[in-house]
Order: structure tokens, then sequence, then C-alpha cells
């Protein structure tokens, strides 16, 4: 069969390619630039290779904040993911009950990163916070600035009340168009609660789900602002994610070469783990078959 | 199998209705034989699904009790009450095999593993799907879905009844004539109590024995497919069943005498004078309508559609439209035509319902 060609329709993709181009490649091959490069300042640089790749690949403070990334966002994920799915299965279906649940959930979706991460500083506060204050006068023994496992316990409190409402909002909108008749043929067929969650609901929410893990991940992944702000990566480095460690590098030390290279490491990481996240779950949609 | 009785029920969606127009099922008694295979005919939006649903329990009526053989399961949740259920539109898991589809209810219902396997083969070859079993649902096409929904509903064997809500819809026609005779086939073998929803009236004629007619909320006859056809007990049943439909012409009655437009008919039987506050009709089917030259009401032929094995006669009654079915080859007289009506099947109807009158000696 004769496909009509025709080149012009490339003229229609330019206006979206500059757009990517001085959006995303252009500022990527800055960093491209600096990584294999050295400088002094008075913008005169010089050849490295791949030395700060090495470098970082092989630091131990990168391997650390690498660690404590992944298992901010795999404990991220392991709750989120479960408590967005039991939200948005007892959400009502109908009635007013609908929109003020939805605005409720909406609310904190809404709230600027920085002032999520100044109330939870405010809010764990032991000497005013609500939390930090409530806590100590039970007589649990509650410091974020101290203690690194309540720094994290603080920081992963925050994320879940932050972002736990896009996950169940994306389940819920998975739900809703499920036809009733879906749930009265399961009855009619003496399914189980589960036997509808497994073969009905869940099945309905995949494509969503996908969508939240991916969502998820990344923004936990490269999480910055909120526990800058509620610890500012202590006690120690105990909270110093890989995103404020390479703000450290760039902008404190001004390493701008090793920094470089680390954002592009980091960039990596990213993707790779989207990419397992991706084709591991569109596999099990399709079922191995 | 069982015997499905249904007691003053009657069902409206909101809450507290006050009019007869808020049920959309006004309350009635009904009786469904165990081992009967029963065909729900009537137009869209008239309460067939809303019955089937209040027999299956997944909709709780607002009165009135149903009973399976004389045990009152009202208030017994869907899963209790042992009853199949098939739905207009297909529905699939779509993540389990074909084979999965069908054991489902069986499994859920903790029947022994060879026990599901020997059923849902044996469902499987009726449908003809012996060769997919082991696919995914979720590719097939719309008709192989609507068979495993299908499927679903044969698959146990011990229930009370199974209801069909139009299930045959989204199925092409060749596949929906093979799948109606061989529910046929099944009803005969194995004796369930089956309802079968539909508002197609050859699909209602050829599957049931018995058809029972809604309207409006109401069930407005049950009988075999030649008792509706002979004596429609309501208006709708005449005009929805037969084709062309019967003639319902508004009349006076008074005694054995019925006044059309100013023309005097005489009636097999007695039935008390008319009064203008209630809707009286006379209903004649046109298999009972004679084109004759001279006799009856003075009609014009409008026109004539010869549809093969007969013919149909359109006749004008001054603003009134009649049809007459004649045999093929039947000539139509061109002029002083008149219609002549067989008194044996002229049915008088009080606002909509059929009423018997009185028999008169010498009639
Ligand atoms: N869930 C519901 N809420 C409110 N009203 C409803 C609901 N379901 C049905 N109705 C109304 O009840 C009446 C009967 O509906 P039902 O679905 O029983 O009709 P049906 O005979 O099955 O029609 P169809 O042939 O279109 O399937 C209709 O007027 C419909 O609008
Ligand atoms: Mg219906």
């Amino acid at each position: 069969m004769d496909r009509p060609t025709n080149q012009k329709a490339w003229f229609l993709v330019l206006p979206v390619l500059l757009l990517v181009a001085f959006s995303a490649v252009i500022p990527l091959m800055t960093v491209v630039n600096y990584s294999v490069q050295d400088t002094f300042g008075n913008n005169e640089f010089f050849w490295a290779g791949t030395a700060w790749f090495e470098e970082i690949l092989h630091s131990q403070r990168f391997h650390e904040a690498l660690a404590r990334n992944l298992i901010f966002s795999a404990i991220i994920l392991a709750i989120q993911i479960p408590l967005g799915i039991v939200v948005a299965l007892s959400m009502p279906r109908k009635g007013i009950g609908v929109s003020i649940c939805l605005v409720l959930m909406a609310l904190p979706l809404l709230i600027p990163w920085n002032v999520v991460g100044t109330i939870w500083q405010v809010f764990g506060r032991v000497d005013i916070g609500l939390l930090g204050h409530t806590l100590e006068a039970i007589g649990i023994d509650y410091n974020y600035v101290r203690d690194p496992l309540d720094a994290w316990f603080t920081i992963i409190l925050m994320d879940v009340w932050h972002w736990t409402s896009l996950v169940a909002l994306l389940c819920y909108a998975g739900l809703v168009s499920i036809p009733e008749a879906y749930y009265q043929a399961a009855r009619i067929d003496g399914a189980s609660r589960w036997a509808v969650f497994r073969y009905i609901q869940l099945p309905k929410m995949n494509r969503v789900l996908l969508i939240a893990v991916l969502l998820r991940f990344m923004d936990s992944f490269m999480i910055y602002t909120e526990p800058f702000v509620v610890t500012g990566g202590g006690p120690g480095n105990s909270t110093t994610f890989l995103s404020i460690d390479l703000v450290k590098m760039a902008v404190g030390q001004f390493d701008l070469g090793p920094a470089a290279a680390m954002s592009i490491v980091y960039f990596l990481v990213v993707l790779l783990f989207s990419w397992i996240f991706y084709t591991v779950m569109t596999n099990f949609e399709r079922g191995g078959q | 199998m069982a015997r499905i009785d249904l007691r003053n029920l009657a069902h409206a969606y909101g809450p507290n209705p006050r009019e007869p127009r808020a049920y959309a099922l006004k309350p009635l008694n009904h009786t469904w034989e165990d081992g009967g295979a029963y065909a729900l005919l009537g137009p869209s939006g008239c309460g067939k699904t809303t019955l089937l649903n209040i027999i299956s329990g997944l909709i709780t009526p607002s009165q009135g009790q149903v009973l399976f053989d004389g045990v009152d399961v009202t208030a017994m949740p869907t899963e209790a009450r042992n009853i199949a259920q098939v739905f207009q539109f297909p529905v699939i898991y779509d993540t389990m095999t074909v084979y999965d589809n069908l054991a489902f209810p069986l499994r859920n219902r903790r029947v022994p593993a060879p026990a599901v396997d020997a059923r849902v083969r044996e469902i499987a070859a009726m449908l003809e799907m012996t060769d997919v079993l082991r696919k995914r649902a979720r590719g097939l096409t719309a008709d192989a879905k609507q068979k495993i929904s299908l499927g679903r509903g044969l698959v146990r064997s011990d229930v009370a009844a199974i209801l069909f809500d139009e299930p045959l819809t989204v199925i092409d026609p060749l596949l929906k004539w093979q799948l109606r005779s061989q529910l046929k086939q099944l009803h005969k073998k194995s004796g369930y109590t089956m309802v079968y929803v539909t508002h197609d009236q050859t699909e209602a004629l050829t599957f049931a024995d018995k058809v029972v007619v809604m309207f409006d909320g109401e069930v407005v006859q049950m009988g075999t497919p030649a008792e509706l056809f002979e004596r429609p007990a309501h208006t709708f049943v005449g005009y929805f069943i037969g084709s062309p439909g019967m003639n319902v012409l508004a009349a006076e009655v008074d005694g054995t005498v019925a006044t059309v437009d100013g023309r005097e008919i005489r009636l097999p039987r007695a039935y008390g004078k008319s009064t203008p506050d209630r809707k009286v009709e006379l209903g004649i089917r046109p298999e009972f309508v004679r084109v004759a030259r001279g006799q009856g009401l003075p009609v014009t032929i409008r026109k004539v559609e010869d549809v093969g094995s007969y013919k149909i006669a359109r006749l004008a009654l001054g603003q009134r439209e009649i049809a007459a079915v004649a045999p093929e080859g039947t000539e139509f007289p061109a002029d002083d035509v008149g219609a002549v009506f067989d008194p044996a099947h002229l049915n008088v109807y009080v606002d909509g319902h059929l009423v018997d009158g009185t028999p008169v000696r010498g009639a």
C-alpha cells in the first residue's frame, strides 16, 4: 500500500520541539557541559573527562544520601498507596458527601511546599507545637531536632498528610468509573468483599495506580523543600536527601563539576526506577499473556 | 427450582412516594410456577428490571413480600437467595480467564473442584466456548463476553430460578437465535424456573410457555401466547402483541350496543352504560376485520400493504385508522367499502382494562 508522505508535517511539530528544547534539552546539556569540565571562576573551563562521575559514584556521602532517598521513597509508597486505596474505597459515591470529601481531600494538595514544611516545623516543636507538645505531655520522648528517628517520623507523617489524598483521588476516579452492574453481578455470583476488591475494583484502578505510583515515587525521590524547611537535613546528615545534598554542593560549596555529575546520576536513577515501575506494573496488568 | 410468589409487592425509588406515578412498580400479586419458562415483556421503563432486581434481592421492595416455595425471603440478601441473574450488558471479570469466569460463582460457593470442572466444561460446550476457555476474558468480542455473562448465570446447577434481563440485546441476530433455542432446550432438560425479560415480542413468544406483559409498572396480563393474542386484557397488550397490533376505537357502550363515530355496532355481550369520566374503547384484531362491499362501518381504503403471505388494508374511519388483515389474493372493493367486525372477537376496554360483559342469550 502506498502511504502518502508529506514532510510538511514536521513544521507542525516544530513549535513543540522548540519548547521542549528550551525547557528541557538545553538546560540538561548545560549540566552535561559542567559535569565534564572543571572551573575556577572567570569563565575558564578545563576538560575533566569522567573524573567527577567517578568521584561521585565512589563517594560515601552520595551512597548514604541515595540510600536515604530509596528508603524514604519505599516507606512513602508502602504507606501512601495502600492508605490511598483504603481512603478511596471508603469515600461516598453519591450525595453531597462527595463534594465535601473531594474539597477536603484537595486542600493539602493546594498548599505550597514550603508552607507545608513550615506548618509541620511548628506543629512538631516541643515548646509550642501541638504535636510535639502533646507527645511530650503524655510522656513520649519526642524531639525531631535532636533525634534522627523522630525527624524521619515527622517528615514521613508530613508527606503522608500532604500527598495521600492525591493517591486517594486518583483511585477514586478509577472506582467511580465502575458500572453498578458489576457490583450486582458480584452479589449474584456470591463474591466476597475481598473478591470484589481483587477482581473488580483493583483491575479498574490499575491504570490510575500506575500513575499514582510513578508520581509518588518521582516526587518523594526528589523531595527537597519540606525536609529542608523542617529539619534542614539534620540532625547530623540523617535527613539529608540527594536533592538537599546537591544544593549544598552546588550553591553552598560551589562545586559545579561534581554537582553537575551528581545531577545527571540522580536523573538517571529516577529514570531507571520509573521505567522499572512502569514495566512491572503494565506487565502485571496484562497478566503475563 | 422453586415457585416464586410476589405478594402485594410495590416499589418506588424515591423515599415517601405520595402519588401512584412515583411507583416504578405498582402493587401486584403474582406467582411464577416452579419450572415455568416465562417471558416478561414490556416497553422501556415499565419496571421489568426493577421487578427482577427485587426477586433476586438486589433491591429491597418498598412494600410487600417475595416468597420462594412459601418461605419469605424479602429480607434475605442476594447471596443467600440462591438465584442466578444475567444482565443486559455483559459483566465479565477482566483479569480472569474464561474458565475462571465461569467457575467463579461455583468457587465462591465452595463447590469441590472436580464438580466445578465438569460443570464449567458442560456450559462451555453448550456455549461453544470450549476452545477459548484458557483465554483471558478481556480481549474477547462483545458477543463472547455476553456469552460468558450468560454462562455464569447457567453454571450453578442448584438455583431456585434464573432471571435473564434482556441477555441477548448486544448479540447478533443469528447467534441470538441459536442461543435462545439452547436456552429453551436447557430449560426442558433442567426444569429451572426461568424468567426472561425482553421487549421483543418474537423473542418472548418463542422462548416462553407463559408470557407476562407489563405496562407502566403493572402486570397487565399473563397468559399463553394464544391467550394474549385472542383476549388481550389491556389495550396495551393488544397493541404490543401481533403485527399489526389490535385496532382500538373510542366508543360509547350501552347494553349490547356500541356507538363508534355515530354508527352502531352490535356486541355479543351486554355491558353497563358508559359514563363520560371513564375511557371506553372497543378492541378488534385486524385478523377479525373483514372488508366488504356495502356492509358494516363505512370506510375508505387508504392503502394496501402486501406482506407476502397476507395483505394489510389500512382503512380510514373518519379521522381514525383501522387495519384489516386479509388473505393473499383478496380483491378489495373499489367503492362503497365497509368494515365488518367479527362479533366473537370484539373486546370492550374501560380505562385500558378488558371488561367481561354478561352473556346474552340468542346473541
Ligand atoms: N436506580 C434508579 N433510581 C431511580 N429511578 C429508577 C432507577 N432505576 C430505574 N428507575 C426508574 O424506574 C422505572 C422502571 O425502570 P426499569 O429499569 O425497571 O425499567 P425496564 O422495564 O427495565 O426498562 P428497560 O427496558 O429500558 O430496561 C423507570 O421509570 C426508571 O426511570
Ligand atoms: Mg431494564
